[in-house]
């Protein structure tokens, strides 16, 4: 077998391309993976025209509230890119130098402050957003859409916190600022008091009824207008988000990305490189002088699974090794990150050996292999409650019979504690390195006819 | 080597109906026929590629080497490392000198550490059949070992085969060139339709052509020998 092994390991030597392309492709994604998860999300960028004078304030009652700074939190959230006309931002979304345009029109505040008098406007603000692009159009929906619930809710606190000081003006009493002076207000709980005080001065007749009846009022104001306040302060954010999480456990993000690059790069290594080697036995007439007593087909079929083992194991420690220059990467867990790689790999490599046998020529196997296994790994990615139910069904079955689910699972349990267990992705990877095998054995048949 | 009733069947088609013969230790057996014949069926049974659904072979003491129609090699290794890869397949004691022997024998000393790929096909085919050598046969089966090479190499390799039947090699080749079979065969198989036409010397070929079709008996010898099959029914 280590001659097979050897002799396999030349041919890939002497096939520059080949050889270049299987250790190119890894540092490539690692690199690419690498600045994704070590780089935080790029910032949209968002022309943005701002008429509002920088005077204006929201006031409540005549009184001014204190700024809220809208254009600082969106500029926190966005690239903001400050254009001084219309035209410009409009010039702006329609090269694709930004995302999108917001524009503050100057009658904004004045349409905000409407809304507390008897005739209220519709403050409005405009986005302008070059359509061509559906995704991108999507996104900048989104995207605005969020920043705008995010400027409404801050303006709601800012309302709610005043109407709740007017609120407890009404009821306790105190000073109102009116036009640089201050007027007092005496307050239901106070008039209440007064009230009561002068009810016992008073003659029975109607007019003492009358003034029990107002002093009750003002008693059952001041009390219940008390629960008031927290409502008031509730209407600005009604409901409030409590996340549980209820079984399984999320990997970190970086951790999954690093797991899904490993995964993809022993995939393709181990499936392409056992499916065209096994092919190639045949294309090159060697099949039938080697299983003529020199080698079994199982022997072969072992050959190329340890193949497809040894060359995606140096690949991906190479991948992952060219990793830890943007991530940490816990080096303590390398006992498992093998067992991870060499369960997944001999599981891929059984299954390209199973495609190499049923196509048996190499171009063909290298169209079959990259068919199978993209769609493969891309249904292996899609999430639970994104699809329907019956179609994820159909997708979780699929994901099951092909070896880069479990050995994505393997991966991400390798390198990370607390991604759940990695026994049950081993045992998963072995059962199909086993039924792959038998598959390629029955397929290889095929190979023995001259 | 002795076979006896062959028969072989691929699904209702029969590509061997009970096909005989025997050859002796430094003979020259020429397998012929029109293609489809079984030229390729009878000596990958014979080379034990594949399991007859009749009949038994014999092949004695030694080893049966085998050399496929197209070249069973690796064309992106060197003419070295591909004796090399089966020298030590056959578990050999000392596989380097079994490649020399061989490098020394198909005249290839000189290109050993050229890629297959870039030989010529007669040189390919000289480094196939040193790989069927290696085994050291008794026997050796050459299923078309002239297709696809020029005059100048198939004189070369019939040269270097008729040394090897010198020195003793039982050697059974296919061709569906009449002209070679008659030129380096002694003796003559004449498969048709998966039946054994004829078994003997080329002379007595002529002689069952010119009983069985002697409008064409004057003719060449090819076209005599299609007439002969016409007149056997093929």
């Amino acid at each position: 077998m280590r001659w097979l092994l050897l002799k396999d390991l030349q041919i890939l030597r002497r096939s520059p391309l080949q050889a270049v392309l299987l250790v190119a492709y890894p540092v490539l994604i690692a690199v690419l993976v690498g600045l994704a998860v070590s780089r935080g999300p790029e910032k949209p960028r968002v022309a943005l025209l701002n008429e509002v004078p920088t005077n204006a304030r929201v006031s409540l009652s005549g009184k001014k509230l204190p700024s809220a700074n809208v254009q600082r939190r969106i500029c926190a959230k966005v690239e903001c890119v400050h254009v001084g006309s219309r035209d410009e931002a409009m010039a702006k979304v329609e090269s694709g130098d930004v995302l999108a345009a917001l524009i503050l029109p100057e009658d904004l505040v004045n349409k905000i402050n409407s809304l507390s008098t008897l005739s209220p406007g519709t403050p409005k603000v405009e986005v302008l957003v070059n359509e061509s692009d559906p995704l991108k159009a999507s996104m900048v929906d989104d995207k605005i859409e969020a920043l705008l619930a995010q400027a409404n809710l801050t303006l709601a606190k800012r309302i709610a916190v005043e109407g709740g000081r007017y609120l407890n003006l009404v009821i306790r009493g105190g000073n109102l600022p009116v036009l640089g002076g201050g007027v007092h207000i005496l307050g239901l709980q106070a008039s209440a008091h007064i009230l009561e005080a002068i009810e016992p001065a008073l003659p029975n007749g109607p007019l003492k009824v009358a003034l029990s009846q107002v002093t009750e009022f003002a008693k059952q104001a001041g009390e219940n207008l008390d629960i008031a306040g927290p409502l008031i302060n509730r209407l600005a954010q009604p409901i409030t988000v409590e996340k549980v999480a209820v079984g399984g456990s999320s990997p970190p993000l970086e951790t999954f990305a690093i797991a899904v690059a490993a995964t993809l790069t022993l995939a393709f290594v181990a499936v392409l490189l056992v499916a065209g080697s096994l092919a190639l036995e045949r294309e090159e007439n060697a099949f039938p002088r080697l299983t003529r007593g020199l080698v079994s087909s199982e022997a072969l079929l072992g050959e190329k699974v340890l193949l497809g083992i040894v060359v995606g194991l140096v690949v991906t420690i190479l991948m992952l090794a060219g990793l830890t220059i943007f991530v940490p990467l816990e080096w303590s867990r390398v006992g498992l990150w093998l067992a991870a790689i060499v369960v997944g790999g001999a599981s891929l490599a059984a299954a390209g050996s199973a495609l190499g046998a049923a196509a048996r020529e190499v171009r063909a196997v290298s169209l079959l292999a990259f068919m199978v296994t993209l769609p493969v790994a891309f249904l292996s990615l899609v999430p639970a409650g994104t699809v329907g139910r019956g179609l994820y069904d159909v997708i979780k079955v699929i994901t099951a019979l092909f070896p880069f689910k479990p050995a994505l699972e393997a991966m991400t349990s390798a390198l990370e504690a607390g991604n759940g267990g990695i026994g049950a992705p081993l045992l998963h990877l072995a059962i199909l390195a086993v039924a792959y095998a038998l598959i390629a054995r029955l397929a290889l048949r095929r190979f023995t006819r001259v | 080597m002795q076979a006896r009733g062959l028969v072989k069947r691929f699904g209702d088609r029969e590509a061997l109906r009970g096909v005989s013969f025997e050859a002796q230790a430094g003979e020259l057996v020429a397998v012929i026929g029109p293609n489809g014949a079984g030229k390729t069926t009878l000596l990958s049974i014979l080379a034990g590629i594949q399991g007859a659904d009749g009949g038994e072979v014999e092949t004695g003491d030694g080893a049966v080497g085998w050399v496929p129609q197209q070249a069973a090699l690796y064309r992106r290794l060197t003419v070295e490392e591909n004796l090399m890869l089966f020298a030590r397949l056959e578990k050999h004691e000392d596989p380097g000198r079994s490649v020399a022997e061989m490098l020394e024998l198909t005249g290839l000393g000189d290109r050993r550490g050229e890629i297959v790929a870039r030989l010529s096909g007669g040189n390919q085919q000289r480094i196939n059949i040193a790989i069927g050598l290696l085994s050291r046969p008794g026997v050796l089966l050459l299923d078309e070992p002239s297709v696809g090479l020029d005059p100048r190499q198939r004189a070369r390799l019939w040269d270097f085969v008729a040394g090897l039947a010198g020195r003793g090699t039982t050697v059974i080749f296919s061709t569906h060139d009449i002209q070679e079979a008659e030129r380096y065969g002694n003796r003559m198989l004449v498969l048709a339709d998966g039946e054994a036409l004829f078994d003997g010397s080329a002379d007595e070929l002529r002689e069952a052509v010119r009983t069985e079709a002697p409008e064409a008996a004057d003719r060449d010898f090819e076209t005599a020998f299609v007439a002969y099959l016409h007149h056997r029914g093929h």
